[in-house]
């Protein structure tokens, strides 16, 4: 393996001659763009207390300085130990967040003796204290691949752990301590996605090399692909038994785009294929649940036309149809008739009436520059593991984004899962603000070794 | 082609992949324009949709005015459904508010003036587009109604519980000045959408006095001898009689024509009667002689015009058909020109009588909104009076109107006669029920003129049907004339 930026190609190397090629640090376009996303979070929250009660809600200036504070910490430890970072993954991070805490604040004002905003803030304090922790402690993230094996191990046990506790609204993914309610399979997405991009690292030339050829697809042999197999079934069948269908498609989907960028072999892309549908199909026969899910996004209606009301997905979809264009405006919508799971699984609804499509396609212009950002650090890199590991934390949060926003809009079958950021849930935030931490170390490494070969 | 490590080209696969992931997102933004903006309308018209509700009592109601009083108002409730009707005095307006239920929708003038009082009719903004930009409700307007609020008082007074009907109009515009219906009851009681609000809608449905039945628009009786104005128009415009003097060669007892079946009157001397002194003691057989001797077409033609038989009426909620068969032989004919077989009639109808002969002849549309109007008072739309025919002669209606005259001077509705005011009017006690078993209608239809004034002021149908009292002493002059009396004082002010 070679070092980037000590040699270039000798097109880099007329244009550059001898001199280290440094790239701008552009901490400082960071630091106005979190300004701004404060501004924007805060505006928010005057905007939905101005709708509801025609005054600037009393906590306005509290909630805008605790989200400053933490957002300026959290530049800070970037400008101290990733200055050549990406600019724009903390400030999305912000963005999100706030935007997150402005929906759930709102929707409390529905739900007097509900509140779930403090405890987010709360949360939201841990996550950022984690992102500070990473990007202070880590100071490589090569070393991560060490620790491959230790990762997936603690992956496994956290997605097992909840087996042990009750159910909660027919799935097992929740534990319950000291009153907080802490999701697991969460924590376990980061993990697996280490422990993936670090043994299709260490693994790929085997896995694209070796096997047979079919027809023109070329298949890997069963040597390499054992292990893997192995624990990826092992991951889905914990989530089969705990029912989070969600995390298990998005395991799976993530498994195969790294396998696809780690090998290149279509021949992976058929397999994960094929496993997909024959999982979906024998899933969808035996789970009643999945089943019922199925019947839901394929009549949405049915339950109105049964006489039985809507059902959430029918709220949910009143909700994106009542935003229209413009949205009703913040604090003025009703998509808090969808009930149970408003500020969590379905908070995007909320977005979606109020802010309108205007407003969705913004947060959906945020995901993908999130992930635009990841993709571009990984290509940046030139080594397999930091490469895979970006474009790993990259897919984990397309996925979820497509998993979750495409249920509550009727494009796929509904599976519960947490919108990213915005959604109420500590563990989720806790999550992301970990894959932004280690999305801003690995861009961080790429650019600033940067040979001036590949767009930075 | 040769890249650190592998030797693969993986930055390819990264693009591939990441192209991947630009799909996913730009499906999720395809599929939320199709929700929000190309088939949003769907959603939107989803009767499970609760929004349209919310927004719908999400601001207080337009009032229904009287006068410059309203005689409704908006209670917050603070619940998802928020604002809830409210009436000031609801069972004595019930018949012209109507109800404005969140559980059973409108009725009346709640649901014929829906759309300014609930906000919704476009002509309230006076910026249409701003207020589409901002996707805010404007405010609810008002409707203003032709009711005279002393004139709906004494008729609801004068009913005093009793089953009947009250409509006056105004002769000359065919403004509504008073629309009693009794028993009543309280809109109020239906506003909201709780259990009491579904206890109550069972217990006024079932209620077999059915308060909820609108006795002056929507209920038909036999007009009996308040009939014989219009059977009178029809023989003085056909020529069938031009004498009110002259003798109509009545036999009493009057045989219906081709049967066997003898028509005889409450009253005596009305053999050979002339057509004033039939008018004023109310004559049956001289009535059916002169409908069979006019003809049925020119019966049907003269009820026609003064309104029956069109289902088309509306003031602006509809009124029911009032009928005159015009498929009748010669003894159904007489039977029918004294308001009998298959002759019935809105009180609403009879006022309309009243009030072409009135007015020279000249029949106004009925209607009950003066005017809508924005919160703040503005004219949205004012109704005016519109003509809708000439229904006979003004000289014809000049000799009824000097008929009616007499009844209330010296004939059967002398208690219909006010001090100062030139009073018509004629008395009905309409027969009903299988061999005319059942308790008669008292009727009474009038018209009311000020000595000072120049033209007719207020015309009064009234229908008392009382199933308490003898049948001797129900009858028009008795019960229904005192009613009208007290209608036709107070809108002459008097």
């Amino acid at each position: 393996m070679t070092k980037a930026g000590t040699t270039g190609t000798p097109v880099a190397a007329a244009r550059t001659p001898a001199a280290v090629v440094r790239l701008p640090r552009r901490r400082g376009i960071e630091l106005a763009l979190i300004v701004l996303a404060v501004l924007l979070s805060v505006y928010g929250y005057c905007a939905v207390g101005l709708a509801r009660t025609g005054t600037v809600p009393p906590g306005a200036v509290g909630y805008g300085a605790g989200l400053g504070v933490l957002a300026l910490s959290a530049h800070l430890a970037v400008r101290v130990r990733a200055p050549y970072a990406d600019p724009l993954f903390l400030p999305i991070g912000v963005l999100l967040n706030g935007l997150g805490l402005v929906l759930i604040y709102r929707l409390d004002r529905e739900t007097p003796h509900d509140r779930a905003a403090p405890a987010q803030l709360v949360w939201s304090t841990l996550g950022i204290g984690l992102f500070i922790a990473v990007v202070l402690v880590l100071r490589d993230h090569r070393v991560l691949q060490r620790y491959a094996y230790v990762c997936v191990a603690a992956a496994l046990g956290l997605l097992a752990l909840p087996i042990l506790f009750p159910a909660v609204n027919g799935a097992r993914i929740w534990i319950r301590i000291a009153g907080f309610s802490i999701q697991p399979g969460e924590f376990a997405k980061v993990l697996l996605a280490v422990f993936f991009a670090a043994y299709l690292a260490a693994n790929r030339n085997a896995l694209a090399y070796s096997g047979r050829r079919l027809w023109r697809l070329q298949f890997p042999t069963g040597r390499v692909l054992g292990p893997i197999v192995t624990i990826w079934l092992l991951s889905v069948g914990v989530l089969v038994l705990e029912r989070d269908l969600g995390t298990s498609l998005l395991f799976f989907g993530l498994f195969v785009v790294l396998l696809y960028v780690a090998t290149g072999r279509t021949g992976w892309m058929a397999v994960g294929l094929l496993l997909a549908v024959l999982g979906a199909v024998a899933v969808g026969r035996m789970e009643p649940h999945v089943n019922q899910r199925i019947e839901d996004w394929l009549h949405p209606f049915a339950t109105i036309e049964a006489g039985l009301g809507p059902n959430q997905l029918s709220q949910s979809l009143f909700a994106f149809a009542a935003g229209g264009m413009l949205g009703t405006g913040l604090g003025l919508g009703h998509s808090v008739l969808i009930g149970f799971a408003a500020k969590s699984d379905f908070i995007l609804a909320t977005a979606g009436e109020e802010l309108g499509l205007a407003g969705l396609a913004a947060i959906f212009l945020l995901y993908a520059l999130l992930v635009e950002r990841g993709y571009r650090a990984g290509l940046a890199l030139r080594e397999p593991f930091g490469r895979l590991l970006a474009v790993g934390l990259a897919s984990i949060l397309a996925l979820q984004v497509f998993v979750i926003a495409g249920g509550v809009t009727g494009l796929i079958p509904l599976t519960g899962m947490a919108m990213p950021f915005l959604a109420q849930g500590g563990s989720s935030v806790v999550t992301n603000w970990a894959i932004v931490a280690l999305l801003i170390r690995v861009s961080d490494s790429a650019r600033s070794q940067y040979d001036g070969r590949e767009a930075p | 082609m040769s890249e650190y490590g592998g030797g693969r080209p993986m930055a390819r696969y990264i693009r591939h992949a990441c192209a991947f992931c630009a799909l996913l997102l730009a499906a999720l933004l395809v599929n939320a324009a199709r929700v929000q903006v190309v088939q949003s309308r769907v959603y939107d018209d989803n009767p499970a949709n609760r929004r349209a509700e919310i927004a719908r009592y999400g601001h207080p109601r337009g009032d229904i005015l009287v006068g410059d009083e309203p005689v409704t108002g908006s209670v917050d409730t603070g619940e998802q459904l928020r604002y809830e009707r409210t009436y000031r005095n609801g069972p004595l307006y019930a018949p012209v508010t109507g109800f404005a239920s969140q559980s059973y929708g409108t009725t009346f003038l709640e649901h014929a003036g829906d759309g300014v009082l609930s906000g919704t009719d476009p002509l309230l903004s006076p910026l249409p587009l701003w207020n589409d930009m901002t996707r805010r409700p404007g405010p609810a307007g008002n409707v203003v109604t032709t009711l005279n609020r002393r004139a709906q008082e004494a008729a609801y007074r004068g009913l005093a519980g009793r089953k009947g009907a009250v409509a006056a109009i105004d002769p000359t515009t065919g403004r509504v000045l008073a629309l009693v219906s009794s028993p009543s009851y309280d809109p109020g009681v239906l506003s909201g959408n709780g259990e009491a609000v579904t206890s109550a809608w069972a217990r006024l449905n079932h209620d077999p006095e059915k308060p909820m039945l609108n006795r002056a628009v929507r209920q038909t009786y036999p007009p009996g001898s308040t009939f014989k104005v219009v059977t009178a128009a029809a023989a003085l415009d056909a020529g069938a009689v031009t004498d009110l003097d002259a003798h109509t060669g009545s036999p009493d007892p009057y045989l219906l024509p081709g049967t066997r079946t003898r028509l005889t009157n409450e009253a005596g001397g009305c053999r050979d009667a002339s057509l004033r002194s039939a008018f004023k003691w109310s004559c049956n057989t001289v009535f059916a002689k002169l409908g069979v001797d006019v003809g049925v077409q020119n019966m049907v033609a003269t009820a026609q015009a003064f309104g029956f038989n069109d289902p088309g009426l509306r003031i602006p909620f509809s009124v029911a058909p009032s009928t005159f068969d015009p498929h009748v032989d010669r003894a159904q004919l007489a039977l029918s020109s004294i308001g009998q077989y298959n002759t019935r009639a809105t009180p609403l109808q009879m006022a309309m009588v009243a009030a072409a002969v009135a007015d020279r002849g000249q029949l106004w549309s009925p209607y009950l909104v003066e005017r809508t109007t924005r919160r703040n008072g503005e004219t949205v739309a004012g109704s005016g009076a519109h003509p809708v025919r000439q229904v006979i002669n003004p000289s014809t209606a000049e000799r009824l109107k000097e008929l009616m005259a007499d009844v209330v001077r010296e004939g059967t509705g002398t208690r219909a006669a006010i001090p100062g005011a030139l009073v018509g009017g004629k008395t009905g006690t309409a027969q009903h029920g299988v061999g005319n078993t059942g308790v008669p209608y008292a009727w009474f239809v009038s018209w009311a003129q000020a000595d000072n004034s120049l033209e007719p002021q207020v015309a009064v149908a009234v229908v008392v049907e009382d199933a308490s009292a003898n049948r001797g002493e129900i009858s028009g002059g008795g019960n229904a004339a005192p009613i009208a009396r007290d209608v036709m004082r107070a809108v002459l002010g008097r």
